[in-house]
């Protein structure tokens, strides 16, 4: 029924991922570089985002403003970013203007010139960002939520710490680029409306005669502990509770997928119609299965004014424990149905196969096909769920909250008893 | 691609764009109502009706909808605008009928008074849950401080006052006023067969009563105004500036459009150069708002407070420059090459099409494909921007700050 994508290896030991898509009138890039937050030195949090600031700043014999305007006049949407594990390249175009793209984003990613200039300028950028999310308590949620539910260096954040700004220097960036954008585990996905043979050559002119040491391992350190409030003069209180769930590359991946589908998934699953649709009580509740290489947390989030925000931590709380129960055959076909249509539109966009091609590689190893997940999807029964969520009870849940006053955590230690 | 222009026996106008090509089919009711057309007594009643619609009928329950939605796979929501609310779902192609079934539901919902008193602490959530937002808070009272005493000063949310104050027959009334086939227009797009839409759509959505648009556009007189709202605990400082701008029946809001793109593009842009790479500012960019019978300039800002002024000095002078001197002939085709290539993707999903098809249609009663669209994007030329400095010059009448300042001076 879909397509069928393709994996090799470029000279210099990057992987790539393909999919011809010949129904599109686009193609899409997505580059994983192994240069995420876990890479970053201990107490230089913010020095990932920095280098992801820096990169399209002129590269190889290109001015900044010279290689924005080459990459403009291709028509080239593109976007860097940064999380835990990848310093991530995305961007996409017309099908028969990528290709011309690719000199350039390899120039940008191996040659970036990282000079001080710019490099003070990206500092002030990322700091400035800090602080408007301190102004915004959604978004210090997120940060604190992942910090109390991964362990360090997992946990921290990918935009960065303010305090530890002002030790990076230029020579931890460029350090860290030098050690970190190597071609051992880098990943390209592309997708789109290309020949095999094009794409392949294409990267490998690019990527083939780069060369990199061997990643050193990741050491692993401690959780934030939790409960933990932040003090906001907020109008809502924001509640956010994480708990342990499996990875992708776990054989009970798809019962853990279809769990958080059950309490998450769609307008008829349980959070929003208990919490919102029942009792009014917030606008925004929703929870997601956030995926590692090795672990996965379930992280649900609520934001509500302070006074029904108890109610809202027990109402939410009291779901996710129950989840086990009276799941119906019904609700389970819900969840099969959402993930069917879901995976079947991907295919209209090049952008988001590119993303997925890459992200699976990185995460399992191999190629799935939509075909694969689709058969996946169908193999998912109301045992297998159940007892799914029997083996991996929400236990030591971590709760954060941010707003004007803390709440009674009494029923997420419940869960841990 | 082919297009449909089609009335239905009830006076509906459907508009349809098939793409064989595509894994999915998008359905949107585009309804000519917004925060524009209500009277400060019920401000916030059109978004507020919004959520309602999704409460169902006496045929359908809330549970009932949202569950149906979720057994189809359906993507779907709503949104309400200043001028429009849509209601959309993107589907497999075999679900086409069910989901136009489920949205002219959604067009003529019961407005239970429970499900009205429930829904009302959502809103309120809603309203609470933006207060927390500074660059949401800017924006609403730079709408309002721009546009005093006109239709568009409305906030969208309303206020917590005005949707504790609405009863169900307030929100009732108003239904009736604008809920009717003179400002819907069903719009589908993507993979579907032309005689199973008609068909569904003459089965389900005759029972959108007749009626006929009175929407009222009067002129903006533009003021100079400054207002600040201070927050003394916020780190950084939000200021949002807007100006007049070409109407959206304009036939200069295509080149206003690129010229956006040139001065104030959120990468690459005469004030991304200028100010957010040297540093001085997380961000700096200029919009092109287009509504009925007025636009709007409006360009943001966020930075340290304490540069605040500096900065919207430098974002002044870069105005001034191309007010002055225009843009070169490098600009302009690099403009046309980024919008280009944003109308193709785009354009290339059901979901994504939908807006375009429908916007184009209630704004202005024209189709364009994706080909016409890249057609015109390609022959706009210097001097129609140089028009667009002449007629509107960038020049912001309005300035609104939200942050730690309390005072700030504009030149």
């Amino acid at each position: 029924m879909t397509a069928e994508s393709e994996s090799f290896q470029l000279s210099s030991g990057v992987t790539v991922v393909f999919e011809s898509m010949p129904h599109t009138e686009s193609a899409a890039i997505s580059v994983l570089l192994p240069a995420g937050v876990v890479r970053e030195a201990a107490g230089r949090n913010g020095t990932s985002s920095i280098l992801t600031e820096m990169l399209p700043r002129g590269a190889a014999g290109m001015s900044s403003r010279e290689l924005c305007a080459a990459l403009d006049n291709l028509g080239l949407q593109r976007h860097l970013s940064n999380s835990s594990a990848h310093l991530t390249f995305s961007g996409a175009t017309t099908a028969d203007r990528l290709l011309h793209a690719v000199p350039l984003i390899a120039n940008m990613i191996r040659s970036p010139h990282l000079e001080e200039t710019d490099f003070l300028a990206s500092r002030d950028l990322v700091a400035q960002s800090l602080m408007s999310v301190e102004d915004e308590p959604r978004q210090q949620l997120s940060r604190m939520l992942r910090k109390c539910a991964y362990p360090a260096p997992w946990g921290n954040p990918s935009d960065g710490e303010a305090e530890d700004l002002p030790a990076i220097t230029l020579d931890g960036i460029r350090d860290h680029h030098q050690r970190f954008v190597t071609p051992r585990e880098t990943i390209i996905g592309i997708a789109g409306n290309l020949e095999l043979t094009a794409v392949r050559d294409a990267l490998e002119r690019a990527f083939g005669d780069w060369s990199g040491e061997e990643l050193p391992e990741v050491i692993c350190g401690d959780v934030v502990p939790s409960p933990c409030h932040v003090h906001h003069k907020s109008a809502q209180t924001q509640i956010g509770v994480a708990w342990h769930s499996v990875p992708v590359s776990s054989p009970r991946y798809y019962d853990a997928w279809a769990a958080v589908s059950l309490l998450s998934g769609g307008m008829s699953s349980r959070l929003f119609t208990e919490v919102r649709e029942k009792r009014g009580l917030c606008y925004a509740i929703s929870a997601s299965l956030s995926c590692l290489k090795d672990e996965a947390r379930v992280m649900a989030c609520a934001g509500t004014t302070p006074e029904r925000a108890q109610e809202t931590l027990d109402v939410m709380v009291a779901e996710i424990l129950r989840l086990h129960e009276d799941i119906t055959e019904e609700e389970l076909q819900r969840c099969r149905a959402r993930a069917r249509s879901s995976l079947i539109m991907q295919q209209e966009s090049t952008s988001s196969r590119a993303s997925s091609l890459a992200r699976d590689m990185y995460l399992l190893n191999r190629i799935v096909s939509l075909d694969q997940i689709h058969e996946h999807i169908r193999n998912v029964t109301l045992d297998s769920v159940r007892e799914f969520i029997l083996d991996h009870p929400p236990q030591d849940m971590a709760l954060v909250t941010i707003g004007p006053a803390a709440l009674d955590p009494a029923t997420t230690r419940q869960a841990a008893s | 691609m082919k297009f449909e222009h089609r009335q239905l026996s009830s006076g509906l106008t459907l508009i349809a764009e098939s793409n064989p090509a595509a894994h999915s089919v998008a359905a949107g009711y585009f309804v000519r109502t917004g925060s524009r057309d209500e009277t400060p007594a019920v401000s916030g009643v059109s978004h507020f009706l919004e959520h309602m619609a999704f409460k169902g009928d006496e045929r359908y329950s809330a549970d009932d909808i949202n569950r149906i939605f979720d057994e189809i796979g359906a993507r779907y929501n709503a949104s309400t605008s200043e001028e429009i609310t849509m209601y959309y779902a993107a589907v497999l192609p075999e679900y086409l009928e069910r989901t136009l079934e489920l949205l002219t539901t959604l067009m003529q919902p019961s407005l239970r008074q429970d499900d009205f008193d429930m829904e009302k602490n959502v809103i309120l959530e809603e309203i609470s849950m933006y207060d927390d937002q500074p660059s949401f808070t800017c924006y609403d009272n730079a709408m309002a401080t721009h546009f005093c005493s006109h239709p568009l000063e409305q906030s969208i949310l309303g206020t917590n006052e005005s949707i504790t104050a609405l009863t169900s027959q307030q929100m009732r009334d108003y239904h009736r006023q604008h809920y009717h086939t003179g400002n819907i227009t069903l719009v589908v797009t993507g993979n579907f067969e032309l005689e199973t839409l008609l068909n569904a759509a003459e089965k389900y959505c005759s029972r959108i009563p007749q009626g006929e648009p009175r929407r009222v556009l009067p002129q903006l007189q533009p003021e100079k105004r400054i207002r600040l709202v201070t927050k003394e605990d916020a780190h950084q400082q939000h200021i949002m500036q807007m100006g007049c701008a070409p109407a959206g029946d304009d036939p200069l809001r295509y080149p206003a459009e690129l010229l956006s793109v040139i001065v104030g593009d959120d990468s690459g842009s005469r004030l991304f150069w200028e100010i957010v790479d040297p540093g001085y500012a997380e961000a700096c960019d200029l919009g092109f708002s287009e509504y009925d019978g007025v636009g709007a300039w409006m360009s943001y800002l966020c930075c340290e407070p304490e540069t605040a002024a500096e900065n919207l000095e430098r974002c002044r002078r870069v105005l001034e420059e191309v007010i002055s001197d225009g843009v070169t002939a490098e600009e302009l085709e690099q403009a046309r090459n980024k919008v280009a290539a944003r109308v193709v993707l785009r354009g290339e999903r059901p979901m994504g099409r939908l807006s375009s098809l429908g916007g184009n249609w209630v704004y202005r009663n024209e189709y364009r494909s994706v080909a016409q669209d890249l057609q015109i994007i390609r022959s706009i030329t210097a001097d129609q921007i140089h028009d667009v400095l002449r007629q509107f010059p960038i020049r912001m009448n309005t300035t609104v700050g939200v942050g730690p300042l309390a005072e700030l001076t504009v030149n």
